[in-house]
């Protein structure tokens, strides 16, 4: 499994191919050349704040110093299926209807 | 690619040349109100997609909050599996792409699991085996996707797929165990030992209802072979959602048999998930692990920190229930089991029933004669788990209450059992419909005796002349002539009386 780094590496073409497959996004051969160069870009320039955090800046991932928000363990009411089917192309046996998929359950 | 053609080796065999290694996943769905991150119920069995808010749907702006509930019960779990609890902890994002969650991530945990570093002791045919833990998670379920169609007989192909989404964010806590080495040619029942102590612990916890049949409990489990003596751990195959007690023994079974069969054949054990098959009892290839594996874990922006205070986790500390093991130690001395006794009673799966059917007040003796004997023998012919067969310990119980009231013997009492499986009623109402009781009646059997004496006169002089042990072949003919209904105390009186 792969690390969450801290610092993210230079971008290659490879890996911007890899993680357009990974998130479904068909591009082309030309989308790469074009969009690789310019993610590196911006990465190289988000990873500028690392030049002005030091040592003793731990990494943060939320803003607010908060720990511990949780809510009663108490029903609160649900959508009715009418309501939650309401948005999906497709609709069966008051289920969403979805494109058969290749692959496991995870 | 995996083989399509397996070659199995013999288990046994397989063991003189391989060593084992087991991993087990097992995911326990929370018995909370309501869901992990959301106040829609997380019960089981509403009408389709009726469950569900725009936080469990993945609707656009909608925002998860944590159960607070959820996150006692899995630090619980974590204190009965002696873990640490984490001082400070991310809930993170499993990015990947499948109906099942509507979000495209699945809420989980990373590399800040809430519970850490724990074993549990497991109890095998009287040794016990330190299973470590490595870690134990919250994240949450998914939805329930059926498949529609078959692959042929359709023109255009379109298969395709249902999800109802009440089961989606269901709390769920994914205990995961070290590599197990060392358990050799019980690997099998070690998993299968692991994996029924867990439930036990859950049980006692009440933190899940811990139904495998219901999949409140799933078990995944990982198999590796390596040469004996060598030291290293092989490949590994991971079996997805492998159902009952049973199933998991029988897994791990065919997956030694599996990779020993590659692995004499000079191939390399693929990396995969794989399928359990139920009424067959063998493995088929699921995915690769390759790209899958690559789910962009990030932490969850939406969710601060869990950091349980020192003493919060001691007040939950405090709420443990015995721990099973020392209250099965404690039990067996207040039953007066033997330490044989005792092993086939938990080795029959019976450990909790018998307690039940005893607290429901039959005796020690009698609680263990009906489950580990008479009941384990329908279970195993059924195929099903002994709590499955289909009688309760109540039912137990009230078998034996009308054993010891002199109702029916213990051959009438297996009749009564039949009809339980049958869902023919109450004990009582099965004993008067079959027509079961025993005949204690003088008038039924005096003439059912007279009758006997008269079919064997030769029997019936030898007890005149004194020789009383003969009676028994008398008191025989009375039980057939009356169907085993007779009360053979009082036939006995009645044939010596006649007969001195």
């Amino acid at each position: 499994m792969a690390a969450m780094p801290d610092t993210p590496p230079a971008l290659t073409r490879e890996d911007v191919a890899h993680l357009a497959d990974l998130a479904r996004i068909d591009l082309s051969d030309a989308e790469l050349d074009h969009l690789a160069p310019q993610l590196s870009v911006i990465l190289e320039s988000v990873a500028s704040i690392q030049g002005v955090a030091g040592d003793d800046v731990p990494p943060t991932s939320h803003p607010l110093p908060l720990t511990n928000v949780f809510r009663e363990d108490v029903v609160t009411p649900s959508l009715s299926a009418e309501e939650a089917l309401a948005g999906a192309p497709a609709v069966e046996q008051q289920r969403f209807s979805v494109p058969r998929i290749l692959g496991d359950e995870q | 690619m995996s083989a399509s053609t397996e070659v199995l080796v013999d288990f046994d065999e397989a063991l003189e040349r391989y060593d084992p290694a087991l991993g087990l996943e097992v995911h326990v769905e929370l018995n909370t109100a309501t869901k992990m991150f959301c106040g829609c119920p997380a019960t089981f069995g509403g009408e389709p997609n009726t469950q569900v808010c725009p936080t469990c749907l993945g609707l656009p702006g909608a925002m998860p909050a944590v159960n607070g509930k959820a996150v006692e019960a899995a630090i619980r779990i974590g204190l009965a599996l002696n873990c640490e609890i984490a001082e400070w902890c991310r809930f993170a994002r499993k990015n990947y792409f499948y109906p099942d969650m509507p979000k495209n991530f699945q809420t989980s945990q990373y590399d800040e699991p809430i519970a850490f570093d724990g074993y549990m002791d497991v109890e095998v045919d009287g040794t016990t085996f330190r299973v470590e833990i490595e870690r134990a998670h919250m994240e949450e379920d998914t939805g329930k996707s059926t498949h529609v169609g078959g692959a042929t007989g359709r023109i255009h192909g379109a298969d395709h797929s249902l999800v109802d989404y009440n089961r989606a964010g269901i709390p769920l806590i994914e205990i995961v165990t070290r590599p197990i080495v060392g358990a050799g040619a019980r690997a099998p029942e070690v998993a299968r030992a692991y994996v029924a102590q867990l439930r036990d612990l859950i049980l006692a916890l009440g933190v899940s209802e811990a139904r495998m049949d219901q999949g409140n409990l799933r078990a995944d489990v990982n198999l590796s072979l390596a040469p004996k003596g060598s030291g290293v751990l092989g490949t590994r195959s991971e079996t997805k959602n492998v159902n009952s007690f049973r199933s998991v023994e029988r897994a791990v079974r065919f997956e030694v048999a599996r990779h020993a069969g590659v692995l004499d054949a000079g191939g390399k054990v693929v990396q995969e998930t794989r399928h359990f098959h139920e009424d067959t009892g063998i493995t088929t290839s699921g995915r690769e692990k390759s790209d899958a594996e690559d789910y962009r874990y990030f932490p969850e922006p939406d969710l601060v920190p869990v950091a349980p205070s020192r003493e919060w986790v001691e007040e939950l500390r405090a709420t443990l229930p015995e721990n099973p093991t020392a209250k099965r130690a404690r039990l067996q001395a207040e039953w007066g089991y033997s330490d044989l006794e005792m092993r086939d009673t938990v080795g029959a799966g019976a450990f909790g029933l018998v307690e039940e059917t005893i607290a429901a007040g039959a005796s020690p003796q009698a609680a263990r004669k009906w489950w580990v004997a008479e009941l384990a023998r329908r279970a195993n012919d059924a195929g099903v788990e002994l709590a499955a067969v289909g009688v309760t310990p109540v039912q137990v119980a009230a078998v034996q209450a009308l054993v010891e009231g002199g109702t029916i013997n213990d051959k009438l009492a297996r009749q009564v059992f039949d009809g339980l499986v049958a869902g023919e009623g109450t004990p009582e109402e099965i004993v008067a419909a079959r027509g079961l009781a025993i005949v204690s009646d003088d008038g039924a059997l005096g003439a059912a005796v007279d009758k006997a004496i008269e079919a064997n006169p030769d029997v019936a002089q030898k007890i005149r002349d004194g020789k009383v042990a003969a009676a028994g072949a008398l008191i025989g003919a009375v039980m057939k002539e009356m169907r085993g209904q007779a009360d053979a105390g009082r036939v006995r009186e009645l044939v010596l009386e006649r007969l001195s």
